[in-house]
Order: structure tokens, then C-alpha cells, then sequence
């Protein structure tokens, strides 16, 4: 029985890769150190994350998968549920005593999980890039929070540094506590202290903090989707597996009307 | 910005509703210039209208005042209504505004006739200019041709646009003619073909010289409405068979009659064809997506298709002697032909089976759907349910032998129309 624990870093994980592989003393669970209960029976073995080891495991990878399943290894631990540590682990291991690719194997079942694992991430990904409601600051900023399911911001800062390479802009995770800062010329991850964020932040700001247009062109945006409705064909059951209730809360057009016309 | 702009935004994204397509993808642009915004590769539903139909862009009409009568159309002159026009300004300021705050993924312009075709169709133009060259935008911009605009305004479009549409309306001349009497064939195919063949010459300037300007990168769509005149499914379908070889259109939209009007030239109905639409719209995707040819999903004898079940299963249904399909041994072509298998599906079982031989479990593990799969399939040989029913028998036990049939059959028609946005 061996209990590893690492820092909770993906390099830690991959770090724990390499040492049991080294020690060839597989592991029974892998846990992140301030979570991790002693064992009674057995040994636990405390990782200290090295990129160097864990840059080793990582291109060994590269090199026998294609990247949409290193990708797909990456989300699984943006994933975040309880055992995804072992499932990573099963996975790797597989790729590495196998002889040929395995990525297609959906008889076994950790590349099956980890495929399946992999599409749910990418919904999520997906829904953050469209749900997304950035609200212009008197300052000139985007600014938008989001709560995702999974740990989805490392994947989208890629595709909304493409769209907006001309307007400042920050998406802050209100449920990881961290956030994405675009400058005009590089995203830094940045964390406000607990107390700088007003209590219980759905993306609402104050409203004199605010542009002076943007209440107008939530409004508009408001008038816009009321208008494009076709009321003869309306569908809630269709509505609401597209948009379900939990990501209202990101969408102007979901608020109530403004009062004024 | 004062309240007139709440006004018109009010009636000329209402008056734009009625055109389906909302789709941004199959762009290419790229944000290379530090500008704003980005269209390459699948577009994105920023929301969904409580019909639950995808909203990626803002689709509005320039103008909703038309010199024409389309009796199938809102805006058509004879109808009642309050009448508005952006200017170029306010549209541009509209999609700016709307593309930095991530509630589109760009602009769907279209409009009314305004004095004539060509006056219009300039000042749609002149929308995508500036929006190209005073702001630098690479969002996504697809505007519709005016009919009758002359082919030189047709060609500055396609320099900023990334899509062109020219919708042919209805699925024949003849009711063309009744419907829409300023309007016919030829002069809808001309800038069709114009369009199409100017996308070919784009592509192949671009081979060679890679700065050579892109033409509407998206290439071109159409939209017909469907029930509003009489033709039959097979009519409609081999119509679009003609426009995606002949035109080489990226896609062909259909929208299901909504009664807009008491115009005594249409059928009197009150609730739009919606089933129908999705219906045709499963055809369309089995013709594009799955290898069949339109005669396959309809023909002389068959001329409608069934409204309660798929065409993909109504066709398999006609087509017994196809079937069992052995799932570890057949081509990939024939498992996509099997009731219930998407593309997805059949992927990953031609994936998988290189590994070990496939048994339903592993179908099950892997979520394909064997409901109906089960009548048509057989692994290593073996079934999971007799397959010597005959066709009449198969259907009934499908749509109403297990509870859950009908709603899973109705779900899968809700995602090809999502799709389909
Ligand atoms: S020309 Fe277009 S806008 Fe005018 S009535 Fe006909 S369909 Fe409607």
C-alpha cells in the first residue's frame, strides 16, 4: 500500500508519475498533502514537485500520444473530483507499459473515463467562452466573473486573448479565487485578497464604478434578445438544455428589465 | 445613444427574426493586426431565444421600408407597420459594442429595398468597410445580398464579408411567382452563381499568392421557406441537392412557414410547420454528413417525409435487406447508416474495434444509444433482439414499445435543429 501526496500542482502529479515508476511501487491513492489522511497500514511516500521529473513524464507522453490526448490528460485534472488522481495515473501507466497507442482503447476503461472526463471539461470551457458578459469599467476595463464546474480558466485565456487583443480585460474565478489579466500585451494570473471582493460576487459591480454606457448597452442587449423571440415557436424545454438555470447568472439578457426605457 | 435607438433596435431585430440562420461558423479571419475580434474555425451561441434557437449575432435589417410585396415577408410594402432605418453609424457602433462585451460573435445585416436595390446594397457595404478598416474588426460579418444589386457591389460584399447569402425564398418558380411577383429565379441564381464563382477564383488566387484578398471565406448560404406554397419534401430536397453541387453552397436553410400575415395569395395555417422543418433539415444532414443521396431520403413514391419517425430510420425501415449490420466487420459508411449511430458513435466503434472484438457492452460503455441500434445490429454475430420482424411491426415496436422511445426520437430532433441554427 503506498499513499503519495503531492502540492496539488499538475508538475506535482506529474512529479508523482516519475517517482512511482522509479521505485516501481505503484501507487493505492494519491492525495494533495493539506487533504491527506495518514495511513494506518502501509507507506506514504510525500512528493516534492520537480520540473524537471516532471517535464521527463510529460514530453515521454507527448511522444506517445497525439495532443488531443495529452489535452484530454490536462483536463482531467482541471477536472477536480475526487480519485482524478488515480485515474490520471492509471491512464499513464497504461500509455507507458503498452506497446502501441492506446488513446483509441475504449475497451479499458480509464481511457474511456478519461475521454468522457475530457468532453465534460470541454462543455464547460466551451460555455464560459460564450457565457462570458464583460461589463466595461469607468477605467476602461472588461471585466467579467465566472464560477465554473471545473477549473476551466487556464483553457479559455487562450481564445479570448485572440478575440480581444485591443481592449483591456480580466475574468476572475470567484470560486478558485484567481483570475486572468490581459494588459494589451500579456494574461499574468492574478489573486485579490478575499476581502477586496464584495460578498457574495455574481459579476454585478457597483454601479459607479461602471462606464457610463454600460447600463445603456446591457439594456440594448436586453431589447435585442426579447426581439429576436419567436413566440409562436417557443420551446422552454429546448431553452433551458441550452442555457440551464445555473448559468443565468452570467447573462445580461437573464436580469431583470431595466426599468427606464 | 437616446431611446430611438431602443426603437429601432425593437423593430428591425424583429423584422430580421424570421431569416433562421444565425450560424458564425466556418470562418477564417484571423485578429494579425492587434484589432478586435477573431472568426476563425466553429462559431459560438452566446445565448438562446426562449425558442431555443442559437443567438450568435446581431441580426438586424438595415431598413424595414421595401418597395417590394412578398406576401410571405413582414415587411412586404402592403403591410401595416411601423416603418425604421439605422444609419451606418449606429449599426457600427451596435456591433462594437455588443463584440467587446462578448454578447456576439459579429453582424448579420440584411434589409428592406430603400428606394432601389443598389442604394441599399451600398450601405450595407459601407457597414462592413468601416467595420473592417476604421475598427479593425475580425468578427464575424454576413450580409445578405439585395436582389437586383449590380454585381460590382455583389463583389465588394465578398471582400468584407465572411459570409454572402442570397436567399432563393421558395423551393419553386411558380410559387415565386405567386408569392413574390418582383422576383424571379434567374435573377436570385445570377448573384448565386456570380457569388460561387467568385469564391473558386478567390481560392485559387490564394494558392498562389498568399496575399491575395479573401472572398467571404464562409462562402454563401440560402434560406427557403417551407410551407408556404405547396411542393412536396422530395421537390425541396432535390432542390438543395442542386444548390450544394451547382452553387457549392455551404449550407441551405429552411424555415418553417411562421404566419406573419392574412395575405389571401398563402395557406391559411396557424402554427408553424416546425416537425416538417426538422424533418427536412435531418435530410439535409444525412445528405451532408452521412452519404446519402437525396432520392435515397425521398422520392416519386415517397414523396413527404414521415413526420413521425426519422428519415434515417424511415429509410432503413424501406431497406430491410441492408441489415443486420455486423458491427466489427462492416465499413464505416454502413454503421453510419444504422438507425440511432451518429458520426460520433460509429468513430469511435471503428476506433475501438481495432483493439478487441466489440461486444454491447462495450457499445453501452462507450454511450452509443442502442434503442433502435438493437433491430438493426448484430456483435460477433450475436443480437440482442430478433431482427426477422417485418417493417410495419419494427416501426410500431419503436414508437411505441418502449416508454422512452419517443421522447429520446424527439430529443434527437431538438439537437439536429440546434444544430441547424
Ligand atoms: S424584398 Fe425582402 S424585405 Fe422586401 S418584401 Fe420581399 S422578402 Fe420582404
Amino acid at each position: 500500500m503506498y499513499l503519495y501526496t503531492y502540492d496539488g500542482s499538475f508538475e506535482g502529479l506529474l512529479t508523482v508519475v516519475f517517482e512511482a515508476f522509479e521505485r516501481k511501487a505503484w501507487p493505492t491513492a494519491i492525495e494533495q498533502e493539506h487533504q491527506a489522511q495518514p495511513l494506518l497500514i502501509g507507506e506514504t511516500i510525500a512528493v516534492t514537485t520537480d520540473e524537471q521529473k516532471a517535464g521527463r513524464v510529460w514530453r515521454g507522453l507527448q511522444q506517445r500520444l497525439s495532443e488531443e490526448a495529452t489535452q484530454s490528460l490536462f483536463h482531467t485534472y482541471l477536472w477536480e473530483h475526487t480519485g482524478f488522481e488515480m485515474l490520471f495515473f492509471e491512464y499513464v501507466r497504461l500509455v507507458f507499459v503498452s506497446a502501441g497507442n492506446v488513446e483509441g482503447n475504449y475497451t479499458a476503461s480509464c481511457v474511456l473515463q478519461v475521454q468522457q472526463i475530457s468532453k465534460q471539461v470541454h462543455r464547460e470551457k466551451h460555455r464560459m467562452e460564450a457565457f462570458v458578459r464583460f461589463q466595461k469599467t469607468a477605467d476602461g476595463l472588461f471585466y467579467a466573473t465566472v464560477s465554473p464546474d471545473f477549473n476551466v480558466l487556464p483553457l479559455i485565456i487562450r481564445h479570448f486573448e485572440k478575440r480581444y487583443a485591443d481592449q483591456r480585460w480580466a475574468i476572475y474565478d470567484t470560486k478558485r479565487h484567481y483570475g486572468a489579466l490581459y494588459d494589451l500585451n500579456a494574461t499574468s494570473l492574478v489573486s485579490l485578497e478575499a476581502s477586496a471582493l464584495p460578498p457574495k460576487q455574481q459579476g454585478i459591480l457597483a454601479p459607479d464604478t461602471l462606464d457610463e454606457e454600460e447600463k445603456r448597452y446591457q439594456q440594448l442587449w436586453q431589447v435585442y434578445f426579447d426581439h429576436v423571440n419567436i413566440p409562436e415557436r417557443k420551446n422552454p424545454k429546448l431553452h433551458l438544455r441550452h442555457i440551464p438555470k445555473r448559468y443565468w447568472k452570467y447573462l445580461s439578457e437573464k436580469q431583470p428589465r431595466f426599468l427606464s426605457n | 445613444m437616446d431611446s430611438r435607438i431602443t426603437e429601432k433596435l425593437s423593430i428591425l431585430a424583429d423584422a430580421a427574426k424570421y431569416d433562421v440562420s444565425c450560424s458564425s461558423s466556418g470562418g477564417k479571419r484571423k485578429n494579425e493586426n492587434k484589432g478586435l475580434g477573431n472568426a476563425e474555425g466553429m462559431g459560438i451561441c452566446h445565448s438562446y431565444t426562449e425558442d431555443g434557437r442559437c443567438v450568435s449575432l446581431l441580426k438586424i435589417l438595415l431598413t424595414n421600408f421595401c418597395i417590394y410585396d412578398c406576401a410571405y415577408c413582414v415587411t412586404r410594402k402592403s403591410n401595416d407597420i411601423k416603418r425604421t432605418a439605422f444609419t451606418v453609424q449606429e449599426v457600427v457602433d451596435l456591433t462594437i459594442n455588443f463584440y467587446r462585451r462578448n454578447y456576439i460573435e459579429g453582424l448579420f445585416l440584411s434589409s428592406g429595398i430603400f428606394k432601389n436595390s443598389d442604394y441599399t446594397m451600398e450601405r450595407l457595404v459601407r457597414i462592413a468597410k468601416k467595420l473592417r478598416q476604421e475598427h479593425k474588426f475580425n468578427g464575424y460579418i454576413h450580409l445578405k445580398t439585395i436582389p437586383g444589386a449590380s454585381e460590382e457591389l455583389i463583389q465588394e460584399a465578398g471582400l468584407y464579408a465572411d459570409r454572402l447569402s442570397v436567399n432563393i425564398e421558395l423551393p419553386s418558380e411558380q410559387s415565386l411567382q405567386q408569392l413574390a411577383p418582383e422576383k424571379n429565379y434567374t435573377e436570385i441564381l445570377q448573384p448565386m452563381g456570380a457569388i460561387s464563382n467568385q469564391l473558386i477564383l478567390a481560392k485559387e488566387e490564394q494558392k498562389l499568392f498568399k496575399s491575395a484578398p479573401a472572398f467571404a471565406p464562409a462562402g454563401q448560404s440560402t434560406q427557403l421557406i417551407v410551407g408556404a406554397s405547396a411542393e412536396k419534401d422530395y421537390q425541396i430536397l432535390q432542390l438543395s441537392n442542386q444548390l450544394y453541387k451547382g452553387y457549392s453552397l455551404k449550407r441551405v436553410y429552411y424555415s418553417g412557414y411562421v404566419p406573419v400575415s392574412a395575405d389571401n395569395r398563402l395557406p391559411i395555417i396557424t402554427e408553424p410547420p416546425i416537425i416538417r422543418e426538422n424533418r427536412i433539415y435531418q435530410a439535409d444532414w444525412l445528405m451532408r454528413f452521412y452519404g446519402f443521396k437525396y432520392n435515397e431520403i425521398a422520392d416519386e413514391q415517397h414523396p413527404d417525409l414521415d413526420l413521425e419517425i426519422d428519415p434515417k430510420l424511415s429509410w432503413a425501415l424501406r431497406n430491410r435487406h441492408f441489415f443486420p449490420v455486423e458491427i466489427n466487420t462492416a465499413d464505416y459508411e454502413m454503421i453510419l447508416r444504422v438507425p440511432g449511430i451518429g458520426v460520433k458513435s460509429a468513430k469511435k466503434i471503428v476506433s475501438a474495434r481495432k483493439f478487441a472484438p466489440l461486444q454491447f457492452d462495450h457499445l453501452r460503455q462507450m454511450g452509443v444509444v442502442l434503442k433502435r441500434a438493437k433491430y438493426f445490429i448484430t456483435c460477433q454475430t450475436k443480437s440482442l433482439q430478433r431482427q426477422d420482424y417485418d417493417s410495419e411491426l419494427l416501426r410500431r415496436k419503436i414508437l411505441f414499445g418502449e416508454g422512452s422511445v419517443r421522447s429520446a426520437l424527439l430529443t434527437q430532433q431538438l439537437d439536429l435543429f440546434r444544430q441547424a441554427g
